[in-house]
């Protein structure tokens, strides 16, 4: 449950969150800090505070709430506020990430790519994606890990309805009075988790360096 | 018809760059200080940078006009772009570069980097690189050929072999073919024309003789290495054949040209000749100075007298024993002069 949750939600932010990036870094437009500060935003929100604040957007009376429950898709308290609440939580670890990975990609590589013919998703795709997939690796890896370990806006968003909406981290929370032992067993699955992470944050400079011409392994939209 | 057409106007930070040029299936070099617009012209026709107002026509086409409002993008105008540096993919191979910009028939073989194939463009030096990305330049069968500063990333021992070989691949090209550079010499050896950029403006476009032999102003003569000595005209001789300038520090030399009021006097290095004293000869225009400095080039020598550099060749150096701050004459015909 936790795993397919965090996949989906980690999935959701790369495919939106990539893209996203790129144009952040790429360009300059009026209003360009202000998003960036829309993106930190839930950093240095408490994740009750995000968890409320999803509530109001989502809950059945609320603003967006009223309108998707009336086509018939209640969020709170499902799978689907879960996904939410670890996407909103964790999106902004990758956007950071992956926003100064892009910017570390030579421009005029991306000009170059432009007057050899390539249209801007070619250069996207060819270009941009493989020379930051070591940032977005690192960045996608610590989303991942956070959205893993997400607790507070989940619980108040989705709640925690065992084998519905209760992630790894509440069952710890609801375990951890009732069954010391099995807690310190989830606990001790999250070290594992957090340790796999790290070793492969460490091995990520090593792997885009020998990497032939595709070596972004999370590349979302690659059809290869 | 000339196969490129400009007619631009780009707003910089403290100028525009405001220019018309047209070239044929040849070779326009631009030269001027860093700044002056330069590297933005060539991205201008790339359709890198949009002008506010002006035409870019290549070979018929039109890729930008600002008054019916075409404005093709890059990928859509055929235009062979070498950058500063080379910008060549670092995570692609030789052959992945090179094949990025369409097909690559015969290109490898025909630039000498066949055997590089397989290579990243870490492991180039620099002469190679260039190579490469003259290669990937080329792949896409362009119209125009834009090279920003090809030589300026070569060390200087490899910088003569790789410029002659630049050469004669451009001849071969027959391309239109606009060359960005900082160095005169570099401008003079591979363009039909060159054209000296300041400000923004183009000071004067002409074969690099013609610049040589009548530089517009005096920018254009100390860009093209002359020396360009101030001063104001007193006169002329009593036979009238001479005019006479007196320099700011009170020599007095004597020109062939016309001049009034203040004026640069242009003299070339190579016309500049150094002694112990003013040898008996023709030269008419003599300065006296201490050797500031001696500066090996290949096989010159440029010294530094007061405010002249004469171009000496080694062996005279060698011969005369010449040494930094000895008392020395340097001489010069009036015929050697320019007053502008």
């Amino acid at each position: 449950m936790s795993l397919k949750t965090s996949a989906i939600a980690h999935l959701a932010v790369l495919l939106v969150g990539t893209p996203a990036a790129y144009v952040l870094a790429r360009r300059r437009f009026p209003g360009r800090g202000l998003v960036l500060t829309l993106i930190e935003l839930p950093l240095v929100l408490p994740p009750a505070v995000a968890g409320i604040a999803l509530l109001a957007a989502f809950g059945r009376y609320q603003l967006l709430g009223g309108t998707l429950s009336a086509l018939g898709i209640t969020v709170g308290f499902t799978q689907l506020a879960v996904i939410l609440a670890v996407a909103f939580v964790e999106s902004p670890f990758y956007l950071r990430g992956a926003v100064a990975a892009f910017e570390t990609v030579d421009g005029t590589l991306l000009d170059a790519a432009r007057t050899l013919g390539a249209a801007p998703a070619r250069v996207f795709f060819r270009i941009a994606l493989p020379l930051a997939a070591g940032g977005l690796g690192a960045a996608s890896a610590l989303a991942l890990a956070r959205g893993l370990g997400e607790f507070g806006a989940t619980i108040i968003f989705a709640g925690s309805l065992q084998g519905v909406t209760q992630t790894l981290p509440l069952a710890i929370y609801a375990q951890f009075e009732q069954d010391f032992d099995l807690a310190l067993a989830i606990g001790a699955l999250f070290v594992v988790l957090g340790a796999a992470l790290l070793l492969f944050l460490k091995l990520v400079p090593g792997w885009t360096r020998s990497s032939s011409s595709s070596p972004f392994r999370f590349a979302p939209s690659r059809s290869s | 018809m000339d196969a490129l057409e400009l007619e631009l106007t780009v707003p910089l930070r403290s100028f525009a760059l405001e220019l018309t040029l047209a070239a044929g299936a040849e070779t326009v070099a631009l030269v001027g200080p860093s700044g002056a617009g330069k590297t933005t012209l060539l991205r201008t026709v790339a359709g890198l940078v949009r002008p506010v107002r002006g035409r870019v026509v290549c070979s018929g086409q039109v890729w930008f006009d600002g008054a019916s409002g075409v404005d093709l993008r890059p990928e859509e105008r055929s235009a062979g772009f070498v950058f500063q540096e080379y910008a060549l993919f670092p995570h692609l191979s030789v052959e992945r570069n090179v094949a990025f910009g369409g097909r690559q028939d015969g290109l490898l073989d025909r630039l000498g980097i066949a055997h590089l194939a397989k290579a990243r463009p870490a492991d180039l030096s620099g002469g190679e690189r260039q190579r490469v990305a003259l290669a990937r330049a080329l792949a896409r069968a362009p119209k125009v050929l834009l090279l920003d500063e090809p030589m300026a990333a070569l060390d200087p021992h490899t910088r003569g072999t790789v410029r002659a070989e630049l050469h004669q691949l451009l001849r071969e090209l027959e391309l239109p073919t606009l060359l960005v550079t900082h160095d005169f010499e570099d401008a003079c050896s591979l363009a039909d024309r060159v054209g000296v950029l300041v400000d923004g403006r183009l000071r004067q476009l002409g074969t690099p003789d013609e610049l040589l032999a009548a530089p517009a102003d005096a920018f254009v003569a100390s860009f093209a290495g002359g020396n360009v000595l101030r001063g104001h005209v007193r006169g002329l001789t009593p036979d009238r054949a001479l005019t006479e300038v007196t320099l700011e520090d009170g020599t007095l030399v004597y020109s062939t040209d016309q001049g009034t009021g203040e004026v640069a006097l242009v003299v070339y290095p190579w016309a500049v000749s150094v002694g112990r004293e003013a040898p008996p000869d023709s030269a008419l225009n003599h300065v006296h100075g201490e050797i500031a400095s001696l500066v090996t080039v290949g096989n010159r020598v440029r010294a530094r007298v007061g405010p002249l550099t004469a171009e000496l060749t080694a062996a005279s150096v060698r011969r005369l024993g010449l040494q930094v701050g000895e008392r020395v004459v340097a001489s010069f015909k009036a015929t050697a002069t320019r007053l502008l």
